[in-house]
């Protein structure tokens, strides 16, 4: 018996319109888990690096985490995995919500398409029967206006449904996948999907999913769900409020926003504005929030209240959760009610909520400055508010200079030239960031925005505090509980930390050894959070979380009956990690692509980086340009990857760091002729 | 004339308070009823098979927990709309029961009927535990009731069982379970 997973996936051909129920193999499961583990796998095994985004052959997969549908609290992430149109690299983008455990219930722990399908279609999985249905009445409606028509039409109240608006229809680099009060919006999956031709997945499951050890895996949740009692009744203290309360964060709680719209950039992320949370303003957002919200929700077995039901007067009703709250208002530099209601439009439409208002924030600077003109916007509003609802809609419907600026600020850019390069300033990798504009580099910040590959610096953040505390009493305790960390000397490197004077401050302390470990573990937690399908908010996002590296292999192994522990779940997620790596690396990702964006500091310290980023590959066993070595794929038992390495020359026998480019292959001939 | 005299009894009710107001729709009730009715206890869980239900439609705003109660044979005349607070309620989304006019409380394989036991053996149900968003609030009181035997869950069953294939059909499966043996 399998436990925790189903053992079956879903492999849906949509060009001859196949569909296959494929055992999997257990093998992977020990060595990739689950979830994006898996999908890499898969996306290594089946998408070399010639298939396109918008090529037949680009899978889609939707990966059930590992754990989802099992008693575990907030373990409801599925991820999905493509080749994203945005970046054309491996994308892998996660949504809450309630459709992962359905897709258990239902008896599959993935669903994978491949081809294309010439009609619209939606899928509808309901148990054993698995049918493509056309989807021709559903062209061009929005992502929940379909999953309501959807659920009516077949009767099936509880079903739930993962749907694309005409944003992924008409494939926007940044459209989005939605579902219910959950979406997964980066890198173009949305696009993807709409490529494809489906409209929307329908799953409906009743089964069983086992675990391994009953007994032992009920105590380990409720220990969890105690624990997350405990984190409610008492906050971390000197952190700003989303993070001293677990969430993802819970932004639709909250209403003290001086943090965000003072620390973040308005605009095309250019402006910040001090001084600008005044008790009007907050009287007035509060009001706003208060009457548009209906109802705090929380995703499926999860008592977390990230989300919200938003019901704006003559719109209709929608969910929301997270930054996306504030995101239109700030580039649009209006207020939260045009926020929430320009945010109802883009949700049905099916956009990233970080991307869209960006690149429209973006179209307007170009036009201020001249480089695009008015020819480019026939019949814009005056007012910036009314661009913004005019662009919106001419970036789905790709008309005009709308179908630049669905591609993303990058691509826009590229294609506009004059100059606009400029403007599409905050981006890593080409997808657009959260606006952050700030003054002294930080180390830590610094490889984890280089060396991301989710493209998003809440992915990758967390365990560790952002910032040194003021004082070392506050140091002192908050040590004190910190028992998450999977070594002592965690607490040692952040009771160290001052915040001025002349000793262990930032940039030059964390040191840079200490800065890799630190950098190391936060992404760890994410890349274990990915394969097992857990929500950040529980875990990897926070300082001090319920779920961390000493419960998470008790939790694998009574739930999916794998023998696990610490040292064997560091190696797991570091081998499937690694492969995400290798993924991209086929696709020609090298150190050139990893450099934070362009003005995310004003004070930078290029010796620091470069030995910065240079002890961090060597740490995570890459060569000099970021390429997974020879000897750390084979310690990971990833030779397979080697061998298409050196079959492409990516990596030559011999040579264990090759790939240098030729500025640092020079350096290095010259230091050897001394 | 002498009045029949009909026993009555103090007992303690168990009962849950329910503020659909507070219910946020995580399901949470609904996981850990489903693992802990599992066999053996813990060992699976399933949704489908529990004993509580949220009725639920997020964007009407209607998040109603029910509980399992008793199996019933025939459809009722309940179809009547219940307006609260402005949110159209159909009457079966108070209804505990298990009937043939929908598929809640049923077992997703046989069918056969479900009812909430309260997790016999715990302190309290556990679906109140897990809810951290307090819409189940587990109340004891004493009441003054008739008497009456409890009907097993064996009979039960069978009286669903016999409801939906006949009295006959039950009887040969016994014997040829019999003979089988």
């Amino acid at each position: 018996m399998r436990y925790a997973e189903t053992g079956f996936n879903l492999e849906i051909d949509l060009t001859r319109g196949n569909i296959e129920k494929v055992a999997s193999d257990p093998k992977d499961t020990e060595l990739y888990l689950g979830g994006l583990g898996t999908n890499a796998k898969i996306l290594w095994d089946r998408v070399p690096p010639e298939v396109e985004a918008f090529s037949p052959e680009n899978l889609l997969i939707f990966g059930a985490g590992l754990l989802c549908g099992t008693p575990a609290t907030g373990c409801n992430r599925t991820i999905v995995t493509t080749i994203s149109p945005q970046t054309k690299l491996m994308a892998f983008s996660m949504m809450g919500g309630f459709w992962a455990p359905e897709l258990k219930y239902a008896g599959y722990d993935k669903v994978i398409l491949r081809g294309k399908s010439s009609d619209l279609v939606y899928l509808y999985i309901n148990n054993d029967t698995v049918e493509i249905r056309s989807a021709s009445h559903l062209k061009g409606k929005g992502s929940i206006e379909t999953a309501e028509l959807l659920k009516k039409e077949l009767n099936e109240p509880k079903a739930q449904v993962a749907a694309i608006g005409m944003a992924g229809e008409n494939r926007v680099f940044y459209a989005s996948i939605e579902q219910g009060r959950s979406s997964a919006s980066r890198g173009g999956i949305g696009a993807v999907m709409g490529d494809k031709g489906v409209k929307a997945i329908v799953v409906r499951g009743t089964k069983d999913i086992n675990v391994a050890e009953p007994e032992k895996y009920i105590e380990l949740c409720n220990e969890v769900l105690e624990y997350i009692k405990f984190r409610e009744e008492n906050p971390i203290p000197g952190v700003m409020a989303i993070l001293s309360r677990l969430g993802s964060p819970q932004e639709m709680a909250v209403h003290d926003e001086k943090w965000h719209t003072e620390n973040f950039s308005w605009g095309n992320s250019r402006t910040r504005r001090k001084g600008f949370w005044t008790e009007e303003v907050e009287k007035e957002w509060t009001e706003t929030l208060e009457s548009a919200r209906t109802r705090l929700v929380s995703c499926y077995n999860c008592p977390m209240k990230c989300g919200a039901t938003l019901s704006l007067s003559g719109l209709p009703t929608y969910m929301m959760k997270c930054f996306t709250k504030l995101t239109y208002t700030m580039g649009a530099f209006s207020n939260l009610e045009f926020g929430l209601r320009i945010a109802q439009k883009a949700t049905e439409y099916g956009l990233d909520g970080y991307s869209t208002p960006q690149v429209m924030a973006f179209a307007l600077e170009l036009l201020e400055d001249g480089i695009l003109t008015d020819k480019d916007f026939p019949e814009m509003p005056e007012d910036t508010e009314g661009r913004f609802y005019y662009l919106l809609d001419k970036i789905v419907q790709r008309e005009g200079i709308g179908d630049v600026l669905a591609n993303g600020t990058h691509w826009a850019a590229q294609e506009i030239g004059n100059g606009a390069e400029e403007y599409a300033h905050n981006n890593i990798k080409k997808v657009e960031q959260l606006p952050l504009k700030l003054f002294m580099m930080n180390p830590i910040y610094y490889l984890m925005y280089c060396t991301g590959e989710k493209m998003n610096i809440t992915q990758i953040e967390g365990q560790f505090p952002q910032a040194p505390f003021p004082k070392r009493e506050h140091r002192e305790k908050f040590v004190k509980d910190w028992f998450q960390v999977p070594d002592e000397k965690f607490k040692q490197y952040f009771l160290d930390w001052e915040m001025r004077g002349e000793k262990n401050v930032t940039p030059f302390y964390p040191t840079i050894e200490m800065t890799c470990e630190i950098v190391d573990w936060q992404e760890k937690m994410h890349y274990i959070d990915d394969a097992l399908g857990m929500c950040a908010g529980l875990s990897s996002f926070h300082l001090k979380p319920p779920y961390h590296m000493h419960n998470f292999p008790k939790f694998i192994t009574a739930g999916a009956g794998l023998e696990m522990d610490q040292d064997k779940l560091t190696k797991a997620a570091k081998r499937y990690r690694t492969l995400v790596r290798a993924n991209n690396i086929r696709r020609g990702m090298r150190r050139k692509d990893e450099v934070p964006p362009a003005d995310h500091w004003k004070k930078r310290f290029p010796e620091l980086e470069k030995e910065l980023l240079d002890t961090y590959y060597e740490y995570k066993g890459w060569n000099n340009d970021g390429i997974p070595t020879k000897e750390s794929l084979h310690d990971l038992g990833l030779d397979y990857v080697a061998e298409d390495f050196l079959k492409r020359g990516i990596l030559t026998d011999g040579d264990n760091s090759p790939g240098q480019d030729a500025s640092s292959k020079q350096a290095v001939a010259e230091k050897e002729k001394k | 004339m002498t009045v029949e005299k009909i026993d009555k009894k103090k007992k303690i009710i168990k009962t849950i308070r329910i503020d659909v107001d507070k219910c946020n729709g995580c399901r949470a009730c609904e996981v850990i009823c489903s693992a802990f009715h599992a066999a053996p206890k813990y060992s699976s869980n399933n949704p489908a098979r529990s004993r509580i239900r949220i009725i639920r439609d997020p964007l009407r705003d209607i998040y109603v927990p029910v509980y399992a109660g008793d199996y019933t044979v025939s459809e009722c005349a309940g179809r009547d709309k219940y307006m609260i607070d402005g949110k159209e309620y159909d009457e079966c989304a108070f209804c505990r029961a298990s009937c043939p006019s929908r598929d809640e409380f049923k077992e997703p394989d046989s069918g056969l009927p479900l009812k909430c036991d309260m997790c016999e053996g715990e302190d309290e149900p556990l679906c109140v535990k897990w809810c951290h968003a307090e819409a189940l609030i587990y109340e004891e009181r004493e009441e003054e009731a008739e008497e009456q035997e409890e009907p097993e869950d064996l009979e039960i069953g069978l009286e669903s069982l016999a409801d939906k294939y006949g009295m006959d059909k039950i009887m040969d499966a016994v014997a040829r379970m019999n003979e089988k043996d």
